[in-house]
């Protein structure tokens, strides 16, 4: 087991996030998490990452407990996230963007073979290398996310909400791009409302609803269960 | 000439309030008095090498020396008390999440506690730091006389920020500033240690302010215990006019500042000069609110 998540709980104040979630995702895995907004997806992101103090339960990551440990040592074990509205820092060009992804390593011939993995799966940002990233579109921006959070060179690839504001196609081509990482042997952990696209991709997927894990299954089995059709799929 | 010195010594001082400020969103007040400690500590440096205000300084190599240990000196201790107002003030109302209203009181707090830990120590009086540089002139342009320590202060000034430009704009650390001052909670999520970055950010501002209390130390020969309130009110305004969060704005805020004072000074008499230099400010700000040069270190490039 890569990450097990038992008994979360995280307060906001006085509210309560979420109560009581339990998840697993195994070596290897797609792993999606899909809800409305408002339902605790990029809450449950930010407690794996370690931005978000944790009130009750448990994180286990690669077999060590990180329920309490800061967040840029967790980046260290090897869980890299690319963050809900992508994080981009604007003034920095895309090649720097990509370096401080790679900020904690040392290994320099490892760094220029991921850098290189990078542009090919993102040629565009081989083209924008020395563009500022707050000067990229939407699109672009998402994809240098992904790269930099590829650049940690993660054991777990957290993403939040890849395909928020962008086109049919792009999130088509950024789907794509996350199985092609996955294929190449990193394990991923997905957060969307987009649930045709997640469901159709994932291996095992979550729902989550108002802070709580409603159903889990595999990909498939929750892109046919009717009350998931109903609530996310837009279809009857 | 003049402005320009006194404006490359503000500039210095005014990197100080910029870098904190971009990273922290903090103005802290109490970088006038790191500052006055390094004045102070040049001088006592100095002291205990035997050197007072009657010494002579005959050779070359002997001054090169002693400017040379001041500025470490000074640079050092004023980065030390930098990080130490950090270390005790700040950081334990980060861990608690104080509102921006407790680290503001704070900071001023910190800015008096060291200002009148040395007033009691020194008893007030004011110090004259020993003459290093008899000043002369080197050369003349036409009208304008350029003295040596003008030269001095102008080098080692200029050649220390373009160092830090290049610190920050280029090197593993420099980014990791950058992207903290972007954007923290990403910045975190790259690995990089934020109070590891935030120290980082208090020893750099520290020693800019250290070497500008050597050059004042150098070039004025004089010092007391609230020596760095005006300094650092003036600092302060240079980089609000060059853009707070810019450190090419400091620059030019520090330049400019400097210059413009002491035109002023000139035209209508030496008590205008501090007049002229805040009403440039309030004049500049109704137009340009975030300065000459914008807020920079945050968001387009530093």
């Amino acid at each position: 087991m890569l990450l097990e998540i038992k008994d979360l709980t995280l307060e906001y104040g006085r509210i309560e996030a979420l109560h009581g979630i339990s998840l697993e995702v195994e070596q290897g895995e797609i792993v999606a998490l899909i809800g409305a907004n408002g339902a605790g997806k990029t809450t449950t992101m930010r407690a794996i990452s370690g931005l978000r103090p944790v009130a009750k339960g448990s994180i286990v990551f690669d077999g060590q407990d990180i329920t309490k440990l800061r967040a840029d040592k967790r980046v260290i074990l090897g869980v890299g996230q690319s963050p809900e509205g992508r994080g981009v820092f604007p003034g920095m060009s895309v090649m720097e963007n990509l370096e401080i992804g790679a900020y904690t390593r040392r290994d320099k011939a490892g760094i220029a073979e991921d850098l290189e993995r990078c542009f090919a799966l993102f040629p565009r940002l081989l083209e924008r290398r020395k563009q500022a990233g707050g000067t990229l579109s939407g699109g672009e921006q998402q994809m240098l996310a992904v790269g930099r959070a590829l650049m940690t060179r993660p054991k777990l690839l957290l993403l939040d909400e890849p395909s928020m504001g962008l086109a049919p196609m792009l999130i088509q081509q950024i789907f794509e791009i996350i199985t092609e990482i996955n294929s190449q042997g990193t394990t991923v952990l997905v957060v969307e409302q987009n649930a045709q696209q997640a469901l159709s991709r994932a291996h095992r997927a979550y729902v989550l609803e108002t802070g709580s894990i409603v159903k889990s299954g595999t990909g498939q089995e929750l892109l046919n269960d009717p009350s998931v059709k109903d609530a996310y799929l837009g279809v009857a | 000439m003049t402005g320009l010195e006194q404006g490359a010594i503000y500039a210095l001082v005014a990197l100080g309030y910029t870098l904190v400020y971009g990273v922290l969103r903090l103005i802290n007040f109490a970088h006038s008095e790191v500052f006055m400690i390094g004045t102070f500590t040049t001088m006592w440096v100095w002291g205990w090498m035997g050197i007072d205000q009657n010494t002579k300084i005959d050779s070359v190599g002997q001054m090169v020396m002693l400017i040379v240990i001041g500025l470490v000196a000074g640079a050092a201790a004023s980065a030390v008390t930098a990080v130490t107002v950090e270390v005790v003030a700040y950081r334990p109302l980060r861990r608690r999440n104080a509102p921006p209203l407790a680290f503001l009181i704070t900071a001023i707090g910190a800015s008096l506690f060291l200002a009148e830990m040395i007033g009691i120590f020194t008893k007030r009086a004011p110090f004259g730091p020993p003459r290093i540089i008899e000043p002369a002139v080197a050369f003349a342009i036409g009208p304008f006389k350029v003295t040596n320590t003008q030269i001095l202060v102008l080098l080692v000034a200029l050649l220390m920020m373009a160092a830090l430009d290049q610190f920050v704009n280029r090197s593993r650390m420099g980014k990791g500033i950058r992207a903290v001052a972007q954007d923290p909670d990403t910045a975190a999520l790259m690995g990089i240690n934020k109070n590891r970055i935030i120290l980082l950010v208090f020893v750099l501002g520290g020693a800019m302010a250290g070497v500008a209390a050597l050059l004042w130390n150098v070039r004025y020969g004089f010092t007391k215990f609230n020596v760095g309130f005006l300094i650092g009110l003036k600092a302060f305004s240079a980089a609000v006019l060059g853009g707070i969060g810019n450190l090419r704005g400091a620059l030019l805020g520090g330049l400019l500042l400097g210059v413009v004072e002491n035109y002023a000074s000139g035209l209508f008499g030496g008590e205008w000069k501090d007049f002229t230099g805040f009403v440039l400010l309030v004049i500049l700000l109704m137009f340009r609110p975030t300065g000459l040069l914008g807020e920079s270190l945050g968001r387009a490039r530093a």
